[in-house]
């Protein structure tokens, strides 16, 4: 499969992550949420920016009880609950942040 | 919460070469949801698992060792390394990644997971463990 963005193809699996983390950027990450028909604002960029940034330092995706610790410790304890995620990432906060911030899915995830 | 059982896990093998060092660990993550006790012990060649600086381009790997410091955020803080088997070949504890914990009874202090064993502290952890996972 394929996600078309600015005129470039985009290879993704068959549940629409993005196969090439490498190849991520703004514009995709807008495109992997709409193909969802789901918007990007603020709040959904803290998640993703911050997944982005774990990823980077421990080479994996956290499971969802470790992102809902984490982001309550960053971002304030009014954001770290599962209703707060829920709200803005209704498939699941690390399932769905996750694709739209290029990254596999979380390990453990089913 | 229904009963808490004592998960160990005894890490035996280098961490590249084979896949159980990396499968133990992709376990110990997603076991880690069922908020058991878990203990993960490096033993033997398993030592190599936690030295610091490693890079596994060279052999066309992707590095997991970076994910060993994200245990400390899934409740896995319970971590042994035997002794006997660092000097068998060469190392120190210092030779290892520091793994931390941040202790949410206490003010989430970061405190270390790291534990060094002997033989025997080794086997009481063995006779003590409810579930023993061998990798």
């Amino acid at each position: 499969m394929a996600l078309e963005v600015n005129g470039k193809s985009y290879e993704v699996d068959e549940e629409g992550y993005l196969a090439n983390l490498n190849e991520w950027d703004k514009d995709v990450a807008g495109a992997l949420a709409a193909s969802d028909d789901a918007e990007l604002t603020d709040s959904h960029w803290e998640v993703i920016n911050f997944l982005r940034e774990y990823y980077e330092e421990y080479q994996i995706a956290p499971a969802v009880r470790v992102l809902t610790k984490a982001i309550g410790k960053r971002l304030g304890k009014e954001k770290g609950n599962s209703k707060y995620l829920y709200e803005l990432f209704p498939y699941g906060p690390a399932k769905q942040a996750c694709k739209y911030a290029g990254l596999p899915k979380p390990t453990g995830c089913v | 919460m229904s009963v808490t059982k004592k998960f160990t896990y005894i890490n035996r093998k280098a961490p590249y070469g084979t896949v159980y060092a990396l499968e133990s660990l992709e376990v110990v993550l997603i076991g880690a949801a069922f908020e058991q006790e878990v203990q993960l012990v490096f033993v033997d060649d398993g030592v190599y698992q936690l030295t610091k600086g490693q890079d596994a381009a060279g052999i066309g790997m992707k590095s997991f060792s970076k994910t060993y410091a994200a245990l400390g955020d899934y409740d896995v803080n319970q971590i042994y390394v035997c002794e006997q088997s660092l000097a068998d070949r060469g190392l120190t504890i210092d030779d290892l990644q520091a793994l931390t914990y941040e202790d949410e009874d206490d003010d989430w202090a970061e405190k270390s997971s790291m534990n060094l064993v002997n033989r025997e502290q080794l086997s009481d952890l063995i006779s003590n463990a409810d579930v023993l996972l061998n990798f």
